[in-house]
């Protein structure tokens, strides 16, 4: 959780909750999608938003000129603009930025889900993947075709055959590199009726500098 | 001196202007003095009411420049954009004023080409407005950065994939392109001025005259050489104003939002810059002939063309608004439902209906009737549509920001006191270039006129004209040198 101390109000994960065509809803958590065809890469005006051979979306926020074509540009509402100052905790501002972890976060900047490259190199899951208590994300790289839980392995091609995977809005053609596996968490004792994420809190924040937040 | 004292020992028939080849019917030499005079007044004459004008416009530019300065302190955190609308106001602005500055291309440039005289005196006004607004709309992308710190990465890191390099250099273009296309027509009026400047002018207005009159003397070889790069400009500058439009539209059509998801916004964009323009020039000509008593060379003649020109944008404008609603409202792709919904009926209602009704439907009743279509009634019509043409950028940039994306329920907008004070210092910017420069060139192309077109034969009450007094004050501007006009 204290990986990236992501500004309040930036939800890199924002868990959506749609209604389901039978009644009651299900979760959607959306990070970046890191699509293979990023519309928010294409308008870039400075190649502050690039891809890494590995194919993740990254910011150099070092770079970044704030002019928010990507904001416009980013279908799936997977991007966060610094409006005032950031409110930052001591130990992110004292973190060693690099685009692979953007902290600390810099007034004028657009961040997002960076997908934990550095977590990667180091051989562990991304942030989210370790944190999440019902192991309902997986982390792995689509060429070799395996991903993990934290838990178990998977072979990412028959997991999805197996329990129909979806990508978010593929009509677009952004061919996004988050899938999807459906189900409203009857494994862990959810049913479809059973409404209401939990709110988001951000405890970094009392102890933030410049403890300047804004609404999304 | 010498300019004057050649001026002055130049016999009829010598080469001290183009003034003398032909001259369009109806031109005497009383009249032109008197066209001259009431043109060159401005040069010649300051009054209290001039500085006490700048003087506001200052304050007013100053109180811009004072919300810009709290900006760059606080951060984009100062106006009313978030994540869900991103651009706002700004954005707006910045597609609204460089529309305007189609004013000039229209008027001058596709006129002229089609050798329409009824705009000649006009015409400098126009291209100033194109001019000025490049000047000040070209600020406002570079408002809205985040980091304008780091806007020279756009030439260092830029990347020609992104529409936002394609506004850069479009707007840059357009800006070199209609400078120059100022000034061109505006050598042999400077070489006017320079050659009737009298005894009490400033050494400094002699000295600026001279190095802007760029040794015209109108010999044939002068006038050819001026023809033919007018002949040129005003070509290349058409499609480059088209160009600089279009991609305008693109930074919006080139996202995948569905509001914006259009093959027409190109020309539905230009087609609203160009009615828009047409707007503004009706709006400063009304300015500029009663604050300069113009009355007797910009009359009803201008403004019936021009307001049959404000009428035809805005049935094209009707049409365009047709072929996109009708075709997105009929099939109703994902996230339209949502957009006719707050256009329609919901939060952007009032706007939406005014920009119909008010800003495309009245200025065509009030230009169809002929009760109302006199200089009151297409000023009237100019002002909404210029009001509308603002709201329409508006229903542009928030209704299509307000779709939501994802279930989320979408966000109200409304600009802060820093983006009003902002807008309202580029506006008095704009004024304020505006005013200056009246002081520096002359407000109508005098040559142009006097060759091509001469007076203006419907006139809306003669007597009162001519009761204007004397314009030049004796001493600044000798007498012209028309043929037997000494």
């Amino acid at each position: 959780m204290e990986g990236h101390y992501a500004p309040q109000p930036m939800e890199w994960i924002q868990v959506y909750e749609p209604e389901l065509s039978g009644g009651g809803t299900q979760f959607v958590p959306t990070p970046c999608q890191h699509c293979q065809n990023a519309p928010c890469l294409a308008v870039c005006p400075v190649g502050a938003t690039f891809s890494t051979p590995e194919g993740v979306v990254l910011i150099d926020q070092d770079r970044c000129i704030g002019c928010r074509l990507c904001l416009a540009a980013c279908p799936y509402d997977r991007r966060f603009f610094n409006w005032g100052t950031p409110p930052q905790p001591e130990q992110a501002l004292s973190m060693h930025y690099t685009p692979e972890h953007q902290t600390p976060a810099k007034r004028g900047t657009v961040m997002k889900c960076d997908l934990c490259p550095d977590m990667a190199r180091a051989g562990r899951l991304p942030y989210c993947a370790q944190a999440c208590p019902n192991k309902a994300i997986y982390y792995g790289d689509l060429e070799e075709g395996l991903a993990s839980n934290g838990a178990t392995v998977v072979d990412i091609y028959r997991f999805l055959s197996d329990n129909s995977g979806y990508q978010l809005k593929p009509e677009l053609g952004t061919e996004p590199r988050v899938f999807y596996i459906p189900g409203h968490g009857e494994a862990v004792g959810r049913t479809p009726e059973t409404p209401g994420t939990k709110p988001v809190v951000w405890p970094w924040n009392p102890v933030a500098t410049g403890s300047e937040t804004w609404t999304r | 001196m010498d300019a004057m004292s050649k001026a002055q020992t130049d016999k009829p028939g010598s080469p001290i202007g183009e003034y003398q080849s032909a001259m369009a019917p109806g031109v005497t030499p009383e009249w032109r003095e008197r066209f001259e005079g009431r043109v060159f007044a401005p040069l010649a004459h300051t009054s209290w009411r001039y500085w006490a004008w700048i003087g506001f416009l200052v304050v007013v530019v100053g109180w811009g420049l004072f919300a810009y300065i709290h900006q760059l302190r606080d951060g984009l955190i100062v106006t009313g954009m978030r994540d869900r609308i991103s651009w706002g106001m700004y954005i707006m602005t910045f597609v609204f004023i460089i529309g305007i500055s189609h004013a000039g291309t229209l008027l001058s440039a596709i006129l002229r080409v089609f050798k329409a005289r009824w705009q000649l005196s006009i015409t400098r006004m126009a291209e100033l407005i194109t001019v000025v607004a490049l000047m000040v709309g070209g600020l406002f992308p570079l408002i809205d950065l985040g980091r304008p710190d780091r806007l020279l990465n756009l030439f260092s890191e830029g990347r020609w994939q992104s529409p936002l390099l394609w506004d850069v250099f479009a707007v840059i273009t357009y800006l070199c392109g209609s400078t120059i296309y100022l000034y061109l027509p505006l050598i042999p009026d400077f070489a006017r001025c320079r050659d009737r400047l009298g005894p009490q002018s400033s050494n400094l207005r002699r000295k600026f005259f001279t190095v802007a009159a760029a040794g015209w003397q109108g010999t044939p070889k002068q006038k050819k050489a001026l023809d033919r790069a007018m002949s040129v400009i005003m070509i290349i500058i058409i499609p480059v104003a088209v160009s600089v439009h279009t991609v305008i539209s693109w930074i919006f059509a080139m996202t995948l939002r569905a509001p914006f998801n259009s093959t027409v916004f190109g020309a539905y964009f230009v087609a609203g810059a160009i009615f828009s323009g047409v707007a503004a020039i009706i709006i400063l000509m009304s300015v500029l002939r009663k604050v300069l008593h113009l009355e007797e060379y910009i009359t009803v003649t201008q403004y019936r063309a021009l307001g049959f020109v404000l009428a035809a944008m805005a049935m094209v404008m009707i049409y365009f608004n047709l072929s996109e609603y009708v075709t997105t409202g009929y099939k109703l792709e994902a996230g339209m439902p949502f957009h006719f919904q707050d256009l329609m009926t919901g939060y952007l209602a009032p706007m939406f209906w005014f920009y119909i009704i008010g800003g495309l439907i009245v200025p065509v009743l009030i230009i169809a009737n002929p009760w109302t279509r006199n200089t009151r009634g297409i000023i009237t019509a100019a002002v909404l549509v210029l009001i509308a043409m603002f709201i329409e950028r508006y229903l542009i940039v928030v209704g299509g920001f307000r779709v939501p994306l994802m279930t989320y329920s979408a966000r109200p907008y409304a600009p802060s006191w820093a983006e009003l004070s902002i807008f309202a210092g580029a506006v008095g910017l704009f004024s304020l270039i505006i005013s200056v420069f009246v002081k520096v060139f002359p407000v109508v192309s005098v040559w142009e006129v006097v060759e091509h077109r001469g007076p203006e034969a419907q006139q809306e009450s003669p007597e009162a004209v001519r009761k204007v007094p004397a314009a030049v004050p004796a001493g600044f501007f000798v007498p012209g040198h028309g043929e037997g006009g000494e």
